[in-house]
């Protein structure tokens, strides 16, 4: 098994989560790399949980990624991060969240609590694994929450074998130019 | 043209990074389909996206989102009758729908072929069940197809489309959800434009399409000979082949999406790895090649998801040919139940051969936290609806729901729609749960696409049979819960403007004597139409239209006619009565550490849907702050 990169997504529908996994499957293939992904959206578009896997590498047969294997997991809500990360990222991973917290109906009604950085940070700890909190003030619109997190994930090369160029090949390839104009802003200047 | 218009008509051959849904559209171009039906629903309504990327002038096949799966089913059988190459495409629970229709097709002599694409939902992701439609195709004598790939997708379409024209036949081609979504890159073939003749090659004697009396008979001799010639299709098809890993012990046969969640847990075989028969027409099965694969092997595993229709054959024809082999199958309940992922065809391998697989450490803690539960969007005009309804509801009183996005009624705060089987059984549900009821009264929900999909019969038989319910149509104009698709309401249809059929008016014309309309966010008005429909002599129906929010939100960001208001929450004047969260449940209320009620920016749209729940008046709508 080794060789294949596993990376898990999450969020809430509407947050642009196929956007982000369009663009890294594009980059991917512009790095010359193999690979296969699948969304899962049942009423994603309700506020619901939306999840995205994708898979790099040459020996994948299946799109679906089992319990405990992503090597990054990558969340644009703090509620998803935690169950993303506890029920997917392996020991020794990597979280990489964006942090906005849209509450999830039980902990509107005041049934649950709020996951809190704590929550995420003990987690993290059990896993032996490290975990980076992002967040850009300068968003006007919650649209382009992904692509800040697509920043950090270039910054910090949390995806081996993919370069600041192929992010931005991709960008430009799947965006139309006004789109592009602003979000490689976000992408950019934050590098 | 967008980027996928493009290479969905690209005359070379290319790869590209696809979902199955769009690599099945140019193996229809390529095949030369030439009309295509559908009814939205999860997985298939990107197959719809696909076909929508391609200006209409440029589309080489005519397209139609029809008013339901049965009435999509016979658009393209009429197009294939005049001998044109037709396909349908819906969600798995559409062929209960279109079944009256469907399960004749193999009866009748399909001029220019047809291929039936079923979108099966083995998990229940967006589906009211994860049933089984191999039962229905093969008591239809329709030969099936499974893919497990976009590639296989892409190859498969061809090849179905090729011999259903021959044999002039129904081919069932049965994708699933992790089929339909998953993404890979696919080679796809050159295409030649050709023009096409579109003359009718109709003719009522050359192809005798009455199935009466005897004729039915012969009409199914025929169909049960066609199918056993597809039989020898299968048996030499490339798509049934063997994985060899050269085990004379252990082999498994699998399909589809199982089929890679096996290859893809024997990476961690500890043992040598059983060979794979993986079979790509799952009906008729290819006997033959089946016996010398249970002959050849000691110990065979049989994983198919959700029933055991292959076990079964299987077992048949071990049992008629005397083969000496174990054949193991489901052997619980749960493996009838949800879809073989990976981690559940681990479970299963390791449990049939122990040993065969390394022991999993199970390190995955209870969570604290429950998994996040749909909510209607901001803005919704349901949530001003149920907020009222839930006002003048008393204690005996019954909801039913329907299929769409007000299903999500039923979870708190609102908690409408106690009820819920299928499209448009809300109206006759609610007629039978209020006969001879002295006890509460019956309110029936139903969206303006469930009511033109089917709940019209329910209308009438409400009018006919003189039933005392009240029905709630909740007209957005759209089909909300699949993507936004048209419907007769909306004054548009695929390809273009259609004149709007109004619901008002379809009632009218059923005979509905009893009929209010108000817009959903006035919450008075529906409290007070309501109860007047409990006091009318026998079924009324009170229309609460709002537009979907999500869809005009998005538009109007597009035209840049998007206001960008929000609700604010003056905070003096705050008294923590909870009422925006407890009974109006808009999911931009939220709470702050500090306890304070506060609007979530990335969710208000600035609708003001809310302002009337809020007894102290501390709701404001303000221009947003934050500069644009």
């Amino acid at each position: 098994m080794e060789n294949i990169f596993n990376i898990y997504m999450t969020g809430v529908g509407g947050q642009g989560i196929g956007m982000l996994s369009e663009i890294i499957i594009k980059a991917a293939d512009l790095a010359g790399q193999t690979v296969a992904g699948t969304d899962t959206h049942g009423l994603a578009q309700r506020g619901g949980m939306v999840e995205s896997t994708l898979r790099i590498g040459n020996n994948v047969h299946s799109p679906l990624i089992m319990k405990r294997t992503a090597d990054l997991v990558i969340a644009l809500e703090i509620h998803e991060a935690y169950l993303g990360t506890l029920n997917y990222l392996r020991e020794k991973g990597t979280l990489v969240y964006y942090d906005v917290s849209l509450q999830p109906l039980f902990t509107r009604l005041g049934m649950e609590k709020e996951v809190t950085e704590q929550d995420i940070k003990t987690l993290i700890k059990s896993y032996n694994s490290n975990y980076l909190k992002v967040f850009d003030d300068s968003l006007n619109d919650p649209k382009m929450q992904n692509i800040a997190l697509l920043a950090e994930i270039n910054r910090n090369t949390l995806i081996p074998g993919i370069t600041e160029e192929h992010y931005i090949a991709a960008m430009k390839m799947l965006m139309n130019d006004s789109v592009f104009e602003r979000n490689i802003k976000i992408f950019c200047c934050q590098v | 043209m967008s980027k996928t218009g493009n290479f969905l008509l690209s005359e070379n051959a290319f790869s590209e990074t696809v979902i199955g849904n769009t690599a099945i559209v140019r193996a229809m171009i390529e095949s030369d389909v030439r009309v295509v039906t559908s009814y939205p629903g999860s997985p298939t309504p990107e197959i719809a996206s696909a076909i929508a990327s391609i200006p209409l002038d440029n589309r080489p096949f005519y397209f139609e989102f029809s008013v339901n799966e049965k009435v999509a089913t016979e658009v393209a059988f009429g197009a294939t009758m005049n001998g044109h190459t037709s396909c349908v495409f819906f969600k798995s629970v559409g062929i209960n729908v279109a079944a009256d229709t469907f399960v004749q097709l193999g009866f009748y002599d399909l001029k220019g072929g047809m291929v039936i694409v079923l979108g099966d939902d083995p998990g229940a992701n967006s589906s009211q069940n994860e049933q089984d439609n191999r039962h229905l195709t093969n008591l239809s004598y329709i030969p099936v197809y499974e893919p497990a790939t976009p590639q296989e997708t892409y190859d498969m379409f061809l090849d179905a489309v090729k011999i259903s024209r021959e044999k002039m036949m129904p081919v069932v081609f049965r994708l699933t959800t992790h089929v339909c979504h998953a993404k890979q890159k696919v080679n796809f073939g050159k295409w030649l434009p050709q023009t096409y003749d579109w003359n009718s090659r109709f003719h009522p004697l050359s192809s005798p399409a009455v199935a009466i009396t005897t004729k039915a008979l012969e009409m199914k001799r025929k169909a049960m000979k066609r199918l056993e010639e597809f039989r020898e299709i299968s048996e030499k098809s490339a798509f049934n082949n063997i994985i060899s890993h050269n085990n004379p012990e252990k082999g498994i046969i699998t399909t589809g999406v199982p089929f890679l969640s096996v290859s893809e847990v024997l990476n961690f075989a500890l043992t040598k790895k059983p060979d794979i028969l993986k079979l790509g027409i799952i009906y008729p099965v290819p006997s033959q090649k089946i016996i010398e694969f249970l002959k050849t092997h000691r110990e065979i595993k049989i994983i198919e998801e959700l029933d055991d229709v292959l076990e079964k054959e299987i077992k048949v024809l071990a049992f008629d040919h005397k083969i000496d082999c174990i054949i193991k199958g489901k052997q619980e309940p749960e493996d009838f139940v949800g879809e073989y992922t990976p981690d559940k065809v681990y479970e299963i391998i390791s449990r049939t051969w122990p040993g065969m697989l390394p022991a999993r450490e199970a390190s995955i803690a209870a969570s604290p936290f429950s998994a996040r539960v749909p909510q209607l969007c901001p803005g919704c005009g349901h949530r001003p609806l149920f907020t009222a309804v839930r006002k003048l509801m008393e204690k005996n009183d019954i909801t039913v729901g329907d299929i769409g996005c007000h299903t999500l009624g039923f979870l708190p705060p609102h908690e409408i729609g106690s009820v819920v089987v299928s499209m448009g059984h809300s109206v006759s549900t609610g007629s039978g749960l209020s006969i001879n009821n002295n006890q509460g009264r019956v309110i029936a929900f139903v969206g303006d696409s469930t009511f033109f999909h089917a709940a019209m019969p329910g209308v009438l038989n409400a009018v006919f049979n003189n039933h005392k319910l009240t029905l709630v149509v909740l007209p957005n104009g759209t089909t909300g819960m699949t993507g936004h698709q048209d419907h007769p309401g909306s004054g548009k249809n695929f390809n273009g403007t259609a004149e709007p059929v109004p619901v008002r008016k379809v009632l009218e014309g059923l005979g509905v004597k009893n009929i209010r309309e108000c817009d959903a966010y006035n919450q008075q008005k529906v409290i007070e139409y309501i109860k007047a429909s409990f006091e009318d002599d026998g079924f009324s129906v009170v229309i609460a239209e709002h537009p979907c929010m999500l869809k005009k939100t998005r538009e109007d960001k597009a035209l840049g006619k998007f206001t960008g208001n929000q609700i604010m929450v003056n905070q003096d004047m705050c008294s923590l009565q909870l009422d925006c969260i407890r009974k109006f449940g808009c999911p931009s209320f939220q709470i702050s550490s500090e306890g304070k009620i506060f609007v979530h920016e990335d969710l208000c749209i600035g609708d003001g849907s809310c302002m009337q729940t809020c007894n102290s008046r501390a709701l404001r709508n303000n221009k947003k702050t934050k500069s644009n």
